[in-house]
């Protein structure tokens, strides 16, 4: 836990990297940006056939969007020296500056844990995305994901990872791999963003079922391979931890995936493809905070309670008329902050290095320590995206018109159809001027 | 001569059109259809929300007939289609006016 707890900027240090380190923190770097295409595939077969490609390219503009704003100035505010009472870093790094081949962040380089870094910042803004599909203008989301990731992402980032940050190094809160910045800030981010553009037309109304469930599953697994990534990559390094954190990981997807199936088999009388793979994620979801802080028990618990809890919070949205469309808050911030709060009950020092939960003899302490940091983020990210959102809203509009989404984004805004069915009447390519001018009739 | 088209359950088709075959029925058109009868539809769930759906998918069989084929070939869909369970379907004759192959420009029975 040492090693993600106390990051502090190394750059120019005389000491060399890890090899071993290294090469597992570069392939867990491309692990977790692989999840980002998972979670469009994932969030992408969940939607209708008319919106599915705008789905897609909504987590895949993030990749591009996040990482130009985490180089400019994303990763220095982020995990830069502390400039505001454990709020937010300096910008002494804005731009990579004083970065090279040289710099070494504990026992890797820093240009790798930079880049670690910046996938985690890219698949929480592509997370929002479920929260709002079918119904946002493109343009709009290209202006929100840069400045939600500096205004909220980056903070949060900073006060819980980065050096001297007030909920890890000052409240003593846990959090090996962004329960607090990935999880529970992109569900209160979710939530806020769809009360902002409100429902889709037919909300309640009409059936909106998963056009492809094959490409959810596709989605879920590339989802859970880049999750050991995430999780056991958060270890820094290639070691013990790294394997705990690893097998938790593997441990709380799976009971996760039960405990949706129990509840679903139980309440509805069938088990699901799309509960197990939503059981599964919820699962990886709650493990992500506890992954490298809790017993094997714990994240057996972690995940089946994620999963159990999850399958109920999905219909919430129905009960309280917001349409969180792909079940952003229901799995990612519920999940989150099932797995955060858990870390009070199943830490345990073996993993911790010192701090316990109430299983482990250590009181209600660590169990506060968790319930503030959760509050404190969820309130943050949700007030701040909501700001942003009605900004975004007021000026250029950040919802789709009434035409266009009851036609189907991949039309309207890309010009593209996802799925060719054999269409009759598609003609020859109009862009072509020589096929063009020979089948245009001349009047 | 009479258009008679079928409304049937879609795995019921290939007992249909061994059966048309027997009786010497030379050609057919089957097309996807969808809607609903007595059946009515289905439920579906997608996390925990139910969905009704409405129209349940169906084949629709057409072949067209000479008036004194048309009573047999009715009896030998309904016979190969039946399960004796709702959503059977329905068969039903219409008379037809003319015929014309395309490819030789015959017309009437001729045509069949």
């Amino acid at each position: 836990m040492e090693s993600v707890t106390s990051v502090t900027l190394a750059a120019g240090q005389a000491s060399a990297p890890d090899t071993g380190d290294t090469a597992w923190l570069l392939a867990a770097t491309a692990l977790v940006l692989l999840m980002t295409p998972g979670l469009a595939l994932f969030y992408g077969g969940m939607v209708r056939a008319k919106s599915v490609l705008n789905m897609l390219m909504m987590s895949l503009v993030s990749i591009a969007l996040v990482t130009v704003v985490w180089l400019a100035a994303g990763y220095s505010l982020a995990f830069g020296d502390d400039a505001f009472g454990g709020l937010i870093g300096g910008l002494g790094h804005a731009g990579m500056r004083g970065l090279g081949p040289d710099s070494v962040q504990g026992t890797v380089p820093t240009l790798l844990f930079a880049t670690f870094q910046l996938t985690f910042a890219i698949i929480t803004a592509a997370l929002i995305s479920g929260a709002i599909a079918d119904r946002a203008k493109f343009g709009a989301w290209l202006v929100f994901v840069p400045v939600w990731a500096l205004l909220v992402y980056v903070p949060v980032t900073h006060w819980v990872w980065g050096p001297g940050g007030w909920i890890v190094d000052e409240l003593g809160a846990l959090d090996f791999a962004g329960g607090l910045p990935v999880e529970i800030t992109s569900g209160a981010s979710g939530l806020a963003l769809c009360l902002v553009l409100g429902p889709r037309l037919g909300f309640k109304k009409d059936a909106m079922r998963p056009h492809n469930l094959p490409m959810v599953v596709l989605g879920a697994g590339l989802l859970w391979f880049g999750w050991f990534g995430f999780n056991a990559g958060s270890a820094l390094g290639a070691n013990g931890l790294a394997a705990a954190a690893f097998l938790n990981t593997l441990a709380a997807g799976c009971t996760g995936l039960l405990g949706w199936l129990f509840v679903e088999q139980r309440r509805d009388g069938h088990p699901t493809t799309l509960g197990a793979a939503s059981g599964a994620v919820a699962g990886l979801v709650a493990i992500t905070p506890a992954c490298g802080t809790v017993s094997l028990l714990g994240a057996l618990v972690v995940g089946l309670a994620a999963g159990v809890l999850c399958s109920y919070a999905v219909s919430w949205k129905f009960k309280l008329n917001y349409d969180d469309s792909l079940d952003v808050v229901g799995v990612h911030l519920v999940g989150g902050i099932v797995g955060t709060v858990l870390i009070g009950v199943f830490a345990t020092a073996a993993m911790t290095g010192g701090a316990e939960g109430l299983l482990y003899g250590g009181g209600l302490a660590q169990l506060g320590r968790q319930l503030l940091a959760v509050a404190a983020v969820g309130l943050y990210a949700f007030a701040v995206t909501y700001g942003i959102g009605k900004l975004i809203d007021r000026t250029t509009g950040f919802r789709a018109s009434e035409e266009q989404e009851h036609t189907g984004l991949d039309l309207t805004v890309h010009a593209e159809t996802a799925y060719d069915h054999g269409v009759l009447g598609h003609g020859a390519p109009v862009t072509s001027s020589v096929l063009a001018q020979k089948v245009t009739p001349q009047p | 001569m009479k258009l008679i088209t079928a409304i049937v359950k879609p795995y019921r088709l290939d007992e249909v059109k061994t059966a048309l075959q027997e009786l010497g029925v030379q050609g057919l058109t089957v097309t996807e259809a969808s809607g609903y009868g007595r059946q009515r539809g289905h439920t579906e769930v997608y996390r925990g929300a139910e969905y009704q759906v409405d129209l349940v998918p169906k084949v629709r069989i057409e072949v067209v007939v000479e008036d004194a084929d048309a009573d047999p070939v009715i009896d030998a869909i309904v016979r190969a289609a039946q399960t004796g369970k709702i959503g059977d379907g329905k068969v039903w004759a219409v008379p037809v006016e003319t015929v014309v192959r395309v490819r030789t420009g015959e017309r009437g029975p001729d045509a069949l």
